[in-house]
C-alpha cells in the first residue's frame, strides 16, 4: 500500500538539464517529508509534477490514492499548494483572495465566505482582512498564502520553500502554524533549503541533489550515516589541556582534537549521554575545572555535505531552468516590497 | 457548470482588480481620445475620402476606425494581465486547483470586454462632443458596437496566447501593441483604402479590421459621400466578414491558449 504521496523513477528534462533524474518518494499518510536540497536540486520540479502543475517526462506518481497522470482533477480536490512566494492577488483583500479560492474548489459562495472568515481567524489576519494584499508584510502574505491551500482542509499538502525570505520570527510563527496542521494528521511534502527546517519540521528527510534522492531517513539516521557523536570540551585553564586530552583519550574512539587558543578539545566517541557523564565525573575526580561540556552530534549541514561534497548554501552551478526561475522570482518579490 | 463558475468568479476577480487600478482605465482611453481630437482637427480636410473631402465626412468616417483600434488595444491589456499573473504565481496557484481548465483565460478575457464596453462609451461621447454623428436607427448602431465589441473580445485571446508566451508583462504589452500599429494602420481605418497602392490595397481590404471597420461605417451611416466599396468580398459583405473573423479569431486562438495555459511551465 503506498504512502499518500507516492513516486516512482520520475524523470523530467528542461533542454540539456535533467530536473528529476528518477526519483523515489513514498511518504506514509500523517507524515511530513522534508525535501532538502539546494537550489537547483530539483525540488520544484519534483514539488510541481506531484501537484499536476507539470507532466514528468516518466516515472509514476500517486497522491491520495489517485494517480497523477491519469486522475489530475481528482488529485487537485484532494490537495493544497503553497508556492515558493506568496501567490496572491495583491490588489485583492485577505478575504477576497480566501473567498476566490474557495468558489474556485467548487464550494458555493455562502460557504467560502464563512471558510474565509475562519482561517483569516486561525492566520491572524482578521484586521487586515479587508485590506489589499498589497499592504501586508512578507509574513502576512506567506500565511494568506497558506490560508488559501488549506481552504478545502486537503488531506495532502505540498509546500515549497514556506519560510525563504522570511524574519526568524515569522519563520517562527508558521513553523507553529504547519505543525498545528500536521497534527491534526494531514500528510505534508515539504522543499527547504534550510537543515534546520526539515530537522525540526520533517519525520522523515530526504535529500534531493541534481535531480536524484542520494539519501532518506529520519534526521537521526542521516546524521548517525555521517558519523558518530563527539563529546566537547572546553577547560577553563591552559594548562589543564594536556591532563584533559589524556582523560578524553581513555573514553575516545579515535584521536583527540585539540585548539590551543580556545582550550578545546574533541573526540569522538560512542555512548551518547551515560558516556558524557562518566567523562564529566573523571575530570572532575582530577580537579580539571571544565567552562563547557557537551555531546554533539553531526548537523545536518555535516550530512549534507559529506554527502554531496558542497555545502548545502552554495549556489551551484548548471541549476538550469529551475535556477533561472529562482533568481526571476527572487526579483519579482523586491518589486513588491517596494 | 463549474466551467461557467469559474470563469464568471475569475471575471469579478479582474474587475475587482481594474476597480482598484483606475489609473489603467485612464490611460487606455487617452490614446484613443488624443487620436480623435488630432485626426480630427490636423488631418480633417486634408484626406480625401470618397469624393469627398469635407471636414465632416472626415470626421464621421474617421470615427470607426478610431472605435475598432482602440478595442484591438484589449490586446495588450490581456497579454500584460496573464503574463502578470504568471510571473507572481497566481497561475500556478489557479491550474492546481479543482477548477475548469479554460475560466482564468475566459474570466480574463470577460472582464477585459467589460472595460472595453466602457472605454467604448466614454470614447463615443468624445466622437459625439466633436461632431460625430450616426445617419442610421438606434438598432443598427447597437449593432455596430456590437461587432466592435466582439473584434474586441477575439483580439483579448490573442493577447491571452501572448501573455502565456512571455517572461515579464513588459514584454506583453510591447508583444500585445507593436503589431497592432501596421495591422491598424494598413487597413481602411484612417484612410479611403480605394487610395492606396494595389499591393497596400489589397492587403486592406482582406484585412480582419478592415471589415470591422466597413461594417461599422454602413451600420452608423458614416460612409462619405460618393464612396464606392471595392470588390472585394469582406468590402462587399464587411457584417459577414466582421462576423467570421471575430469568430475565427477567437476559435483559433481560444483553441491555442488553453492549450498552452495547461502545459503553462510558469
Amino acid at each position: 500500500m503506498p504512502g499518500a504521496i507516492y513516486a516512482e523513477g520520475l524523470v523530467k528534462t528542461f533542454g540539456d538539464v535533467r530536473a528529476l533524474d528518477g526519483v523515489d518518494l513514498d511518504v506514509p499518510e500523517g507524515t511530513v517529508l522534508g525535501l532538502l536540497g539546494p537550489n537547483g536540486a530539483g525540488k520544484t520540479t519534483a514539488v510541481r509534477c506531484l501537484t499536476t502543475l507539470l507532466r514528468p517526462d516518466s516515472g509514476k506518481a500517486v497522491v491520495a490514492g489517485l494517480d497523477v497522470l491519469k486522475q489530475p482533477d481528482a488529485v487537485r480536490r484532494s490537495i493544497g499548494l503553497s508556492g515558493q512566494f506568496a501567490a496572491v492577488d495583491e490588489y485583492l483583500t485577505g478575504r477576497e483572495n480566501l473567498q476566490m479560492v474557495g468558489q474556485l474548489y467548487q464550494m458555493r459562495a455562502r460557504q467560502a465566505k464563512a471558510r474565509a472568515v475562519e482561517l483569516l481567524e486561525q492566520f491572524h489576519l482578521t484586521d487586515a482582512a479587508d485590506r489589499p494584499a498589497k499592504t501586508y508584510s512578507g509574513g502576512m502574505r506567506r500565511r494568506l498564502d497558506l490560508a488559501a491551500a488549506l481552504v478545502v482542509s486537503p488531506p495532502v499538502m505540498f509546500m515549497d520553500e514556506p519560510t525563504t525570505g522570511l524574519d526568524p520570527r515569522n519563520r517562527q510563527q508558521l513553523w507553529e502554524v504547519i505543525q498545528q496542521l500536521v497534527s491534526g494528521g494531514t500528510t505534508l511534502l515539504l522543499t527547504t533549503q534550510y537543515l534546520e527546517e526539515a530537522d525540526h519540521l520533517a519525520h522523515d528527510i530526504a535529500v534531493v541533489d541534481h535531480g536524484k534522492v542520494i539519501a532518506q531517513g529520519t534526521s537521526d539516521e542521516l546524521k548517525a550515516r555521517t558519523g558518530g557523536e563527539r563529546v566537547e570540551v572546553v577547560v577553563h585553564e591552559r594548562e589543564h589541556i594536556r591532563t584533559a586530552a589524556e582523560v578524553l583519550g581513555g573514553f575516545g574512539k579515535g584521536d583527540t582534537t585539540v585548539e590551543e587558543h580556545t582550550r578545546k578539545l574533541t573526540v569522538p566517541v560512542t555512548g551518547g549521554a551515560k558516556l558524557l557523564a562518566e567523562v564529566i565525573r573523571e575530570l572532575d575526580s582530577r580537579g580539571i575545572e571544565i567552562d563547557d561540556i557537551a555531546l554533539r552530534r553531526p548537523t545536518l549541514d555535516d550530512v549534507f555535505l559529506s554527502l554531496t561534497g558542497h555545502v548545502a548554501e552554495e549556489k551551484t552551478e548548471g541549476a538550469g531552468e529551475q535556477g533561472n526561475k529562482k533568481t526571476t522570482r527572487k526579483d519579482s518579490r523586491k518589486e513588491t516590497v517596494k | 457548470m463549474s466551467a461557467v463558475n469559474d470563469s464568471m468568479v475569475v471575471a469579478r476577480r479582474n474587475l475587482i482588480r481594474m476597480g482598484r487600478i483606475p489609473e489603467m482605465l485612464i490611460f487606455g482611453l487617452i490614446q484613443p481620445i488624443m487620436f480623435v481630437v488630432l485626426f480630427t482637427y490636423v488631418f480633417g480636410g486634408s484626406i480625401q475620402v470618397g469624393s469627398s473631402s469635407s471636414t465632416q465626412a472626415y470626421r464621421e468616417f474617421l470615427m470607426a476606425g478610431i472605435f475598432a483600434q482602440t478595442v484591438t488595444f484589449a490586446t495588450a491589456g490581456a497579454g500584460a494581465g496573464i503574463a502578470d499573473d504568471m510571473h507572481k504565481g497566481l497561475i500556478d496557484r489557479f491550474r492546481s486547483l479543482p477548477m475548469a481548465r479554460g475560466a482564468v483565460l475566459t474570466g480574463r478575457t470577460l472582464a477585459d470586454l467589460v472595460q472595453t464596453a466602457l472605454t467604448l462609451v466614454v470614447l463615443a461621447v468624445v466622437a459625439v462632443i466633436v461632431g460625430w454623428r450616426t445617419h442610421e436607427n438606434f438598432g443598427k448602431v447597437l449593432a455596430g458596437f456590437g461587432l466592435l465589441l466582439l473584434l474586441g473580445y477575439a483580439f483579448s485571446w490573442i493577447g491571452a496566447l501572448i501573455g502565456l508566451s512571455v517572461r515579464t508583462p513588459e514584454a506583453a504589452t510591447s508583444g500585445g501593441l507593436i503589431w497592432l500599429f501596421p495591422l491598424t494602420f494598413i487597413s481602411n481605418a484612417f484612410v479611403d483604402a480605394n487610395h492606396l497602392p494595389a499591393f497596400l490595397r489589397h492587403i486592406a481590404e482582406w484585412n480582419p479590421f478592415s471589415a470591422t471597420v466597413q461594417a461599422c461605417r454602413e451600420l452608423f451611416g458614416n460612409l462619405p459621400p460618393g464612396f464606392n466599396a471595392s470588390d472585394a468580398w469582406p468590402m462587399q459583405h464587411p457584417v459577414w466578414a466582421s462576423l467570421i473573423w471575430s469568430v475565427v479569431i477567437i476559435l483559433a486562438f481560444r483553441t491555442l491558449a488553453v492549450r498552452k495555459y495547461r502545459r503553462a511551465a510558469g
